[in-house]
């Protein structure tokens, strides 16, 4: 069976030459189809980088700088302009981070969504706005058609959420990168916009990469969980194994750090900052090796 | 579908209403003296009391109807040519109206292609186009209007040309700085993560985003365009002399400023309240249309 997304060795830098700071150094994971992968780890550690760069949206300063992401078969790297824009919204799918900012502010819900069908499903406009009820509908807003004519700043942080996920699964996707969909949600809504996600992956059997750094969250929805750190996968593997045998000591030390309903408070330990220091140590060996090594 | 349509229409209708509201006494006033301006302009033939370029030698420099000495048929007096000043006004308004209208949307149309270019491309097709702009600026319009009449001949086509060639970059400038904000919000990236093109981004996303500022600039734009043929006119280098305009008029009345001050005082009032008017309108359009604004 072909990987939804198998990522191999991927290198991102930014900046050129001598100034360029690595983001990701070598990563490698593969998503079977259907899967949901956890994709944990603490800010820098290039966890949205490896979204990013599946979608191909990476910063105009950044660059992929060795290693092949191919999607069901297909190298996303060297694949032209417009062949990776007829998979991105249809095949390979976003939910982005911050709902308050992205959707279009001056367009109706619904228009933004009608935008999307029609480029990918050439749907009339009619029909587009009747689909887009129907995927308002799946994702449990009420009066999905009175929604359609509101715009984003009418709704709701949840609302706008659930618009994006809907606009996310509306083509059917096989792969779906959720970028921290949660982290802008207070934690009653993230409960709702979780169930969603994982209803929607069900009914629609989309991969999905979850990027979080909410271990909590991973327990929930995931399968499968990859730990990142400095750009480097540090364990992966099915998520009831990490959780309960972890092998790296950053995992170890993560799950010490997350607090739990069923551990008092005290037990709460934070990362050591020398296991810190040691793996950034360890990030910076490999890219001084990287750049001695005649390429 | 029906029911559909019936859904959105009155929030729709409401929300004109709301956005009118917010525009408040400016708009009003705004589009009144636009209005009255437009309409004047246009039936000029039918409200016009005379000719505006028959001369009656025998009751030249009549003050107006109300002042000792004033002739009822002449409401406003005559010039020293003996024309009806209040019909020279009004005709006039026919010139500046065109121009207004015609030269604004044309430096809109270019100043806004260049804007967008320039802001979403970026790199050297961004410096290019910013340099150009930066020279053109540093070249003196009035001068730049005079070598085109000169070039063109004069009359209403290269008064317009000069408008349009002088200020199209007013708008490129607020354009590709506003483009470039905008590309950088969230929902610029989302769009991109539904795989739109850059040109179906623009259009769709950017362009949207802009009209609020747009509406604003293209009536202060067409303030100015009133402005800058008065200026030309003024000088003797805007359409041909027998056809009435406010600058030109000015031009008559200063040489018997101290015998007929209301043959120059007229036209400066009309000119005013013309600029006032556009000010006025985009201020207040730029207030019901911004949705954001809707709070």
């Amino acid at each position: 069976m072909t990987a939804a997304l198998s990522v191999q060795d991927l290198h991102v830098a930014i900046g050129q030459g001598t100034s360029s700071a690595n983001v990701l150094r070598g990563v490698s994971l593969a998503l079977e189809p259907g899967e949901v992968r956890g994709l944990v780890g603490e800010s820098g550690a290039g966890k949205s980088m490896l979204g990013r760069a599946v979608l191909g949206l990476l910063p105009a300063n950044a660059t992929v700088s060795a290693g092949k992401i191919s999607f069901e078969g297909r190298d996303l790297v060297t694949m032209p302009e417009p062949e990776r824009r007829g998979l991105l919204g249809r095949r390979i799918a976003l939910i982005p981070q911050d709902p308050m900012t992205s959707l279009n502010p001056v367009k109706r819900v619904g228009a933004q969504i009608a935008i999307l069908l029609r480029h990918h499903l050439a749907l009339s406009k009619r029909d587009a706005l009747e689909r887009a009820a129907d995927l308002l509908a799946e994702v449990a807003i009420r009066e999905p058609r009175r929604v359609l004519g509101l715009y984003p700043h009418e709704l709701s942080g949840g609302m706008r959420q659930r618009v994006l996920i809907a606009m996310a699964f509306a083509c059917d996707p096989s792969l779906v990168i959720a970028d921290e969909p949660t982290t802008a949600l207070d934690v009653t809504v993230q409960r709702q916009v979780l169930q969603l996600v994982e209803r929607l992956r069900q009914r629609h059997g989309a991969a999905v990469l979850f990027v979080t750094h909410d271990l909590g969250v991973v327990a929930k929805i995931c399968r499968t969980m990859t730990v990142l750190h400095a750009g480097r996968v540090l364990e992966e593997g099915e998520t009831a194994d990490v959780l309960a045998r972890p092998r790296h000591p950053y995992t170890r030390a993560l799950l010490a750090a997350t607090p739990r309903a069923d551990r008092p408070a005290e037990a709460l330990r934070p990362v050591p900052p020398a296991l810190i220091d040691s793996l950034w140590a360890e990030a910076h060996r490999l890219d001084r090796i990287a750049a001695m090594a005649p390429s | 579908m029906a029911d559909l349509a019936l859904d959105v229409s009155p929030t729709r209708q409401s929300r004109w209403i709301e956005g009118i509201k917010r525009g408040g006494a400016r708009l009003w006033l705004g589009a009144a003296l636009v209005g009255l301006l437009v309409l004047v302009a246009l039936l000029a033939p039918l409200i016009a009391p005379h000719d505006p370029i028959e001369q009656d030698l025998m009751s030249a420099q009549l003050p107006p109807a109300w002042l000792t000495g004033g002739d009822p048929s002449y409401w406003l007096g005559t010039d020293s040519l003996g024309r009806c000043v209040l019909s020279r006004l009004i005709y006039s308004a026919r010139t500046a109206v065109a121009v207004a209208l015609i030269a604004a949307s044309l430096a809109a149309a270019i100043g806004i292609a260049f804007g967008l270019v320039a802001g979403s491309f970026g790199g050297w097709v961004d410096q290019a186009t910013s340099r150009l702009i930066d020279v053109w600026m540093a070249f003196p319009p009035v001068l730049l209007s005079i070598v085109l009449a000169a070039v063109i001949g004069a009359g209403l086509t290269s008064v317009i040309a000069a408008i349009v060639v002088v200020d199209w970059t007013r708008f490129a400038r607020v354009v590709r700085a506003e483009t470039m904000v905008q590309l950088q919000r969230d929902y610029a990236a989302a769009a991109r993560a539904i795989g739109l093109s850059r040109g179906k981004i623009l259009r769709l996303e950017i362009l949207p985003n802009l009209v609020p500022l747009l509406v604003t600039l293209l009536a202060v734009e067409m303030g100015i365009a009133i402005l800058v043929e008065v200026i030309l006119s003024f000088v003797g280098i805007s359409v041909a002399g027998d056809t009435p305009t406010w600058g030109g008029m000015i031009a008559e009345g200063r040489q018997i400023v101290y015998q007929a001050p209301w043959i120059m005082a007229l036209p400066i009032v009309c000119i005013i309240l013309s600029l006032i008017g556009f000010n006025l309108l985009g201020d207040g359009l730029r207030k019901t249309l911004d949705p954001v604004q809707r709070r």
